[in-house]
């Protein structure tokens, strides 16, 4: 498996779990926490990954 | 309200020092095995599965494990992250994996997932740690 993105995924994916069932206590808390942390992670990997479009690198 | 004990102080008073480090020592070695020991199984089995996947996963990425080799600063922060999982750290360094393929595509996220399972780890045992002497 070579897609960046499909990696990104799974190892958001992975953490989002990992930090929901550190923080929660609650089976369906930590399903909720692990769902925002996900989205959070995804959506600020995509946000960073277009704001450093530009940059020469 | 002298007299009166909560779980917290019950859990406090049966902190001992050495099975505090016994504690720390099996999460360290077996990922979620403190929580286990601790009673907090669902918890337990989710490090376990989760942790070990990402190592896993890490090492299928061509990732390298790296060695404690203090002339490289950076290189010896990430052997201490790497080792962070135990167990699987060991086998894995006894039987030769993660030697790393730099030019594989995968690499660096191959070290990505060692390296954030180990320091996972070491948040899981401090976790456990907490609970064990009855600040969660």
């Amino acid at each position: 498996m070579t897609s960046h993105f499909l990696l990104l995924l799974l190892f958001a994916f992975l953490v989002s779990i990992v930090f929901a069932v550190l923080m929660r206590d609650e089976p369906r808390q930590q399903v909720r926490t692990a769902a925002v942390m996900f989205a959070g992670f995804v959506v600020t990997a995509v946000v960073l990954g277009w704001l450093m479009y530009p940059l020469p690198l | 309200m002298a007299g009166k004990t909560t779980t917290a102080d019950s859990a406090r008073a049966s902190a001992e020092p050495g099975t505090l480090t016994l504690v720390c020592v099996l999460g360290w070695a077996i990922p979620g095995g403190a929580h286990f020991w601790l009673g907090r199984r669902q918890k337990s089995a989710v490090f376990f599965v989760v942790l070990t996947l990402m190592f896993a996963i890490g090492l299928l990425l061509q990732g390298r494990l790296f060695s404690f080799d203090f002339s490289e600063p950076l290189g010896a922060l990430a052997a201490f992250a790497d080792a962070g999982l135990g167990a699987p750290w060991i086998v894995a360094r006894v039987l030769g994996a993660g030697a790393g393929e730099v030019r594989a595509t995968t690499f660096e996220y191959g070290n990505t997932f060692l390296i954030v399972a180990g320091l996972l780890n070491y948040l899981v045992v401090l976790d456990a740690y907490d609970i064990a002497v009855g600040r969660k």
